[in-house]
């Protein structure tokens, strides 16, 4: 496929930021300057002061000379590529792939993305009547190859668009400086009196390498798509992303849960060509005022079945907040796995947690009340009963190993041991009686000890010795000694309830 | 030409099911060994894909309402089946379920702390048909609640059981029975010292349809074993929480 592309050239990138922020500069001109060898040497003008004749590269004391009320200002460093970086992801919302183009402009691959906006003309349309809204004074152009765009861009007199393969002939009247030269070749180009890019672009190779260099023929080729140019995006694009744009900003949740059945739709219908399921994803709508809203979904299972994902995307449209409204929506699959069966064929006879419905389940409930609230616990080796057992990774993680059944386990265990009294006749036999919750038990049989020994390795303290009681009226304990009964007066805890 | 009494034997059957008691299909097991609970329901038969609620109040009680739960999981979870089990207390041990022959790595545990977080978890949970059961502590369950909870049951046949962990709200649900299970001393054969298998006195203080009645129950090889009362010799009778006997529906 052709490529398409479109660049932006903010002629007064710095100035425009400075009266964004500043409305009471408007009418006044300003510079900003850096220090040079104890002059101010000017780096950006505003318009007013350029229509005053001063242009970069001036000392500010000439400028001032020649322009009365001139304010100056010191400049930033780094603010220029500070604001392409801002104005290139806000674009992002047009293509996913921008690229800064410094000193003080954007180059946007737009291949395949106008045709949301209804044509080349609306797109280019909307890209810059939102930026001049914003503030900026913008040039753009379309064309087919990134020098040919830049070159209309900035010196183009007819038509920002230049029609699929009419770029070469859209150059031909520019003066050579549209083939982004350096200042050298310009010069050079100056001297042999070549005032358009008509004047030498057909003449032989080995002659303009000789009489000029290597670098204009470099440019020649790039404008005219001989040879191949690359841009750097700004974020790389992920390999599954859909993107929707609204004729009309959108506000109700009602128009949200459309856009996102749409972006769905398509998602899944690639997902499923390709035999992958998504495990997460980030939905983001574009609002008109700048702001990005995001909104992320994971699942248990890799799925690309649009009914389960509409389900937990849509239990996040009320974190959504489109103030004025939300002009684009994008939808990427950040990580996706292989799906090896059809889902809609697959159908479990036997339910369990390999049936997707459970896994469906948990994706939603992990939406509403957070992944943090589901737990399955899988036996862990330690006799340790508060680590006996470990919490399963995911849905499908299987026991590495058997539950430990040699000794019966109380069908309640309390987070934390409660102290109690007990009354013992002989150090190590069970306890006779013991006081819980301002509650006398009678003890009437009892198991044990079952001696469990600190893991010395993890912590530090006494063992236990442990006893399974029932009282007077077949309430079944849990409770142990911490330590060695020969200690004068040995603790004693409650930890756990026996069915 | 019916008789009366076979016309009316229609006429409840058709009651029934539209209270939501689906006829068991053919060749549906019970519980093993819980045959004389079993009889006091319609049909003879444990009703799943219904909303069960136990009394369990105190730490001890709530004990062996797990253990006597567990014994009816390891039914319902025959062949592989999961479970959705909403905590509140975080106190159910998993390892022990081993003893009642559940896989406790088949249970999917849930820590909520908000009531509606786990009305709204159970609910959806009981329309999973992929489950085979959910149960949730509550602390009070209104009518609405329970009328919910019970149509989304009976929409996915989804057993669901309700532990209700406070005693002074113990209202009129649309729950189809009302359990209650106390410890009992256990009982060790030929008197050896030691503690025995675990024993309750299991009430059901309300059934949908049935008649409401109290029983002794062992759980022993891997199975339920009901104890005649008079064979008991520590019987004592429990009262546990004072609630109304009546029969509803």
């Amino acid at each position: 496929m052709s490529k398409r592309y479109v660049s932006l050239w903010f002629r007064h990138l710095v100035a425009d930021w400075q009266l964004i922020r500043r409305p009471e500069l408007a009418g006044v001109p300003y510079v900003f300057v850096v220090p040079d060898h104890g002059r101010k040497l000017i780096t950006a003008i505003s318009p007013m002061a350029e229509a005053a004749g001063i242009h970069a590269g001036m000392r500010a004391a000439d400028a001032k000379a020649i322009c009365h009320g001139l304010e100056i200002f010191d400049e930033k460093p780094g603010k220029a590529e500070k604001l392409l970086l801002g104005i290139g992801e806000w674009c992002i919302r047009f293509t996913p792939i921008v690229a800064v183009d410094p000193p003080d402009g954007l180059i946007l691959e737009i291949s395949g993305c106008t045709h949301l906006w209804g044509g080349e003309r609306p797109y280019l349309k909307d890209i810059l009547t939102k930026l001049k809204d914003k503030g900026y004074t913008v040039r753009g152009a379309m064309a087919d190859t990134i020098g040919a765009a830049w070159g209309i861009a900035r010196f183009g007199q007819i038509t920002p668009i230049i029609p699929a393969g009419e770029h070469i002939r859209a150059l031909l009247p520019l003066p050579p400086a549209a083939l982004r030269l350096d200042e050298l070749t310009q010069q050079k180009m100056r001297k042999l009196g070549f005032r358009t890019v008509n004047s030498f672009v057909k003449m032989k190779r080995s002659v303009l390498r000789r009489h000029i260099n290597d670098h204009l023929l470099l440019r020649i080729d790039q404008a005219t798509g001989q040879e191949k140019e690359f841009i750097i995006p700004l974020q790389v694009p992920p390999e599954y992303e859909e993107r929707l744009p609204c004729l009309e900003p959108v506000i109700t949740a009602e128009a949200i849960k459309i856009a996102i059945e749409k972006l769905l739709e398509a998602l899944c219908k690639t997902l499923q060509k390709d035999g992958k399921g998504l495990r997460s994803a980030t939905l983001k709508g574009y609002r008109i005022d700048g702001h990005i809203e995001e909104q992320k979904i994971g699942t248990n299972r890799p799925s690309h079945s649009v009914s389960h994902l509409f389900k937990l995307l849509e239990m996040k449209v009320p974190f959504i907040t489109p103030a004025l409204g939300i002009e684009v929506f994008t939808l990427a699959a950040t990580s996706v796995e292989d799906i090896f069966t059809r889902q809609d064929v697959l159908w479990a006879a036997k339910p369990g947690l390999d049936d997707l419905e459970v896994a469906e389940l948990l994706d939603r409930l992990a939406g509403k009340v957070g992944a943090h609230t589901i737990r399955r616990y899988l036996p862990d080796a330690h006799y340790w009963p508060e680590r006996s057992l470990k919490p399963a990774r995911s849905i499908q993680e299987k026991p590495a190993m058997d539950w430990n059944t040699d000794q019966p386990r109380p069908t309640r265990l309390l987070p934390e041991p409660e102290k109690i009294e007990v009354m013992a006749p002989v150090p190590d036999l069970p306890p006779k009686m013991f006081v819980y919750a301002g509650q006398r038990h009678e003890i009437t049989k009892a198991d044990g000890p079952e001696r469990i020994e600190r893991e010395w390795w993890m912590d530090e303290g006494e063992h236990r010795d442990y006893y399974c009681i029932e009282d007077k009226q077949g309430r079944r304990y849990w409770v142990f000694r911490s330590g060695h009964y020969d200690s004068e007066s040995p603790l004693w805890y409650l930890h756990g309830f026996f069915a | 030409m019916t008789t009366k009494r076979e016309l009316i034997t229609e006429l409840q059957k058709s009651i029934r099911l539209w209270e939501g008691f689906k006829p068991s299909p053919a060749g549906a097991k019970g519980i093993p060994g819980l045959e004389p609970i079993e009889a006091a329901f319609p049909n003879r038969v444990l009703p799943k894909g219904v909303i069960h609620e136990f009394l369990c109040t105190v730490s001890e009680n709530a004990a062996a309402c797990d253990g006597f739960l567990s014994g009816l999981l390891s039914v319902l979870m025959d062949g592989g089946g999961a479970c959705l089990w909403i905590n509140r207390s975080r106190q159910t041990f998993p390892v022990s379920l081993t003893m009642f022959d559940v896989a406790p790595e088949r249970i999917i545990f849930m820590d909520l702390t908000k009531e509606r977080d786990v009305l709204w978890v159970m609910e959806e949970a009981l329309k999973c048909k992929g489950l085979a059961a959910v149960i949730a502590e509550l602390d009070g369950l209104s009518m609405t609640e329970s009328r919910r909870l019970q149509l989304a049951a009976e929409e996915s046949q989804v057993t669901g059981f309700v532990l209700r962990t406070n005693a002074r709200n113990i209202n009129t649900t649309a729950c189809v029975a009302r359990w209650q299970v106390i410890p009992l001393p256990s009982e060790t054969e030929d008197d050896l010292p030691g503690v025995g298998f675990p024993r309750w006195q299991v009430d059901l203080l309300r059934v949908r349809n049935g008649k409401p009645g109290s029983w002794i129950m062992e759980w022993s090889a891997d199975r339920f074993t009901a104890i005649p009362m008079e064979d008991h010799t520590g019987h004592q009778r429990h009262t546990g929480v004072e609630v109304p006997l009546r029969k509803i529906g």
